[in-house]
């Protein structure tokens, strides 16, 4: 059953269709891989569908329900929520704030204006047990702009999963982080979604981790998608391969490994 | 007072200690019209009154991030609120006063707050700073309802429905004083509670990043939007006690460079922490009465002060103080 489904969905920036004419569907409970080379119209897309950019035409329908026209705030309450390419924190405040912020916020406890927030016990329980499960259990109180980039990606996507979203997008959660803080970054995210039972869509480069942690890729190529299929059906799609992968990767894949795209 | 989250974890005991220093404070402020003369309890008074307004200013520069230039319209308008009660309602109850000041500048900040929380950084500061220069010609040109240049006459008023006796100095520096002091600490525990409750953990959200505060389901001009009329609320209410102790309401209160005062008090302070503006308010409302006794040029010592703080202490006296307490407790 398709929890998201965009139709003739377009977006176009003077001359340039970011995302030009989009059919683009996400299945319950399914971890996908949206890739393609910079300026595919991956982040776009992204956008439009999480309320940031509205759409020049086209349809964006979510658990039944179009949600073309809604605020951001509105698509949040319905359940999609996300992380950013370029983080987005709350930096003066700490860690352990910025995740009870998403929980208050949920709750719809943050129009509240004579009670002490401390005092929600409730809500700080539920706090330090999200950053527990994505190891900040010694930065609780630390304010979240003295982390390292790498903590960061990974506090960000802990801002959104405290939203309990049914649709979490998760724009290059390991973009600008050594090669060595990737593979654990994405271990913590991918248990933590798939115990939750959360359907991701993953925008990401790195080629290693979209055949590793995804079940279903999709591949962007101006503005439009190229190909849909399993990791291994994508590997095996030599359109994708020349149009994204290039030459020196598709070297790389007669070996059996599998390239970098996107620089 | 930190704004750090360990509030989410800490104890009844750590919150009792970290507010030790309000005993000592609150008794030398209760004691004061004992131990210093009329004139200084005057000028203490001016501070607290001036502490109110700071609170409420900083409601919006530290804790939402926006730096508005034009609460001089909030704090006149509270001030002209009372004298219009005064002229037009023979109206002499100081509760009614802040009953007034609270409802006219709710209304004015909800109309000024409207147009402003649209926009932010300088688009915000100039949009304030030109709404209340309209306030400021209004009551400048319509000098027959305000009264000018001239201002409007305000009496001192009944508190708590006791009619004002004998000497005016006396009643000021020792009724009046206390009336603001009681004011003063309801306002600043409001405002305490209000920065700590979820809605102020919202705000400093939208201050850090807009972006993410809206993508966590915050409706950010909505958010904005009230925290604006807080904040010209209570600098309403600074307005209105301010009058009856100056005597008269006139128009440079309103003009922007008043406004300009404000900024200057709260930086003085610190605008990072909670106690910072109520320092700032204090210490300035000193500096510039000295400063006016002691030189004509007052200004050019008053903008030095500016120029020296922003270059020696960006995070204004408050700030300096954590960062010696910070060397002190880590040298023991």
């Amino acid at each position: 059953m398709d929890l998201l489904a965009t139709r003739a969905l377009a977006k176009s920036f003077g001359d340039n269709r970011a995302v030009d004419g989009i059919d683009f569907n996400v299945r319950q409970g399914e971890v996908l891989a949206l890739v393609g080379a910079n300026g595919a119209g991956k982040t776009t897309l992204v956008n439009l569908v999480s309320g940031l950019l509205r759409p020049d035409s086209g349809q964006i329908v979510f658990a039944g329900e179009d949600v073309t026209r809604q605020s951001s705030y509105e698509r949040i309450k319905t359940g999609i929520a996300r992380s950013f390419q370029i983080v987005n924190l709350f930096d003066q405040l700490s860690c352990a704030d910025n995740v009870a912020l998403s929980i208050f916020s949920r709750e719809g406890k943050t129009t509240k204006l004579t009670s002490l927030a401390s005092r929600d016990q409730g809500v700080w329980a539920e706090a330090h047990d999200v950053l527990r499960r994505f190891g900040f259990d010694r930065q609780m109180v630390v304010p979240a702009g003295t982390i390292s980039h790498g903590e960061r990606k990974l506090l960000d996507v802990a801002v959104a999963y405290a939203l309990r979203p049914k649709l979490l997008f998760l724009d290059e959660p390991t973009s600008g982080v050594s090669t060595r803080e990737k593979a654990p970054i994405m271990e913590i995210v991918s248990s933590i979604v798939r115990a939750g039972g959360i359907t991701v869509v993953i925008i990401e480069h790195d080629m290693d981790i979209v055949f590793r942690y995804s079940e279903r890729i999709v591949v962007m190529h101006q503005g439009s998608i190229l190909a849909d299929g399993t990791p291994d059906e994508i590997r095996r799609n030599d359109a994708v391969t020349t149009t994204l992968i290039g030459t020196l990767a598709a070297g790389e894949r007669a070996h059996g490994g599998a390239g970098h795209a996107g620089s | 007072m930190s704004l750090d989250a360990a509030a989410g974890s800490r104890d009844v005991g750590s919150i009792v200690r970290s507010f030790a220093w309000i005993v000592p404070a609150a008794l030398l402020l209760l004691a004061a019209p004992f131990v210093i003369d009329p004139f200084q309890t005057l000028t203490l008074t001016y501070g607290l009154v001036a502490a109110i307004g700071a609170l409420g200013f900083n409601l919006l520069l530290g804790y939402t991030g926006l730096l508005s230039f034009g609460h001089s319209a909030f704090f006149g308008g509270g001030a002209y609120t009372v004298a219009f009660l005064v002229k037009y309602l023979k109206i002499a109850s100081m509760e009614l006063f802040l009953a007034g000041s609270v409802l006219a500048s709710a209304i004015l900040s909800v109309l000024f707050g409207y147009v402003c929380v649209r926009y932010t950084r300088i688009f915000f500061g100039i949009l304030t700073l030109s709404l209340s220069q309209v306030l400021w010609s209004l009551a400048f040109k319509f000098f027959w309802v305000t009264g000018g240049t001239d201002g409007l006459r305000v009496p001192t008023p009944k508190l708590l429905g006791a009619e004002p006796t004998g000497d005016k100095m006396d009643f000021l520096a020792h009724r009046y004083y206390y009336y603001v002091l009681a004011v003063f600490a309801v306002c600043a525990l409001l405002m305490w509670v209000v920065v700590n409750s979820p809605f102020g953990k919202a705000l400093q959200a939208i201050r850090d990043n807009e972006t993410r505060a809206e993508f966590i389901g915050i409706r950010i001009r909505r958010y904005r939007l009230i925290a604006f009329v807080i904040s010209g609320i209570f600098t309403g209410v600074a307005g209105a006690l301010w009058a009856p102790l100056n005597g008269l309401a006139s128009p440079d209160i309103l003009v922007w460079t008043f406004s300009g005062e404000i900024v200057f008090m709260t930086v003085l302070g610190g605008f990072r922490t909670f106690v910072g503006p109520i320092v700032g308010a204090v210490a300035f409302t000193y500096l510039k009465t000295y400063a006016v006794g002691f030189t004509v040029y007052w200004q050019l010592l008053l903008g030095t002060v500016l120029v020296v703080l922003v270059l020696a202490l960006p995070t204004g006296i408050m700030g300096a103080v954590g960062w010696l307490m910070s060397r002190w407790k880590k040298a023991s």
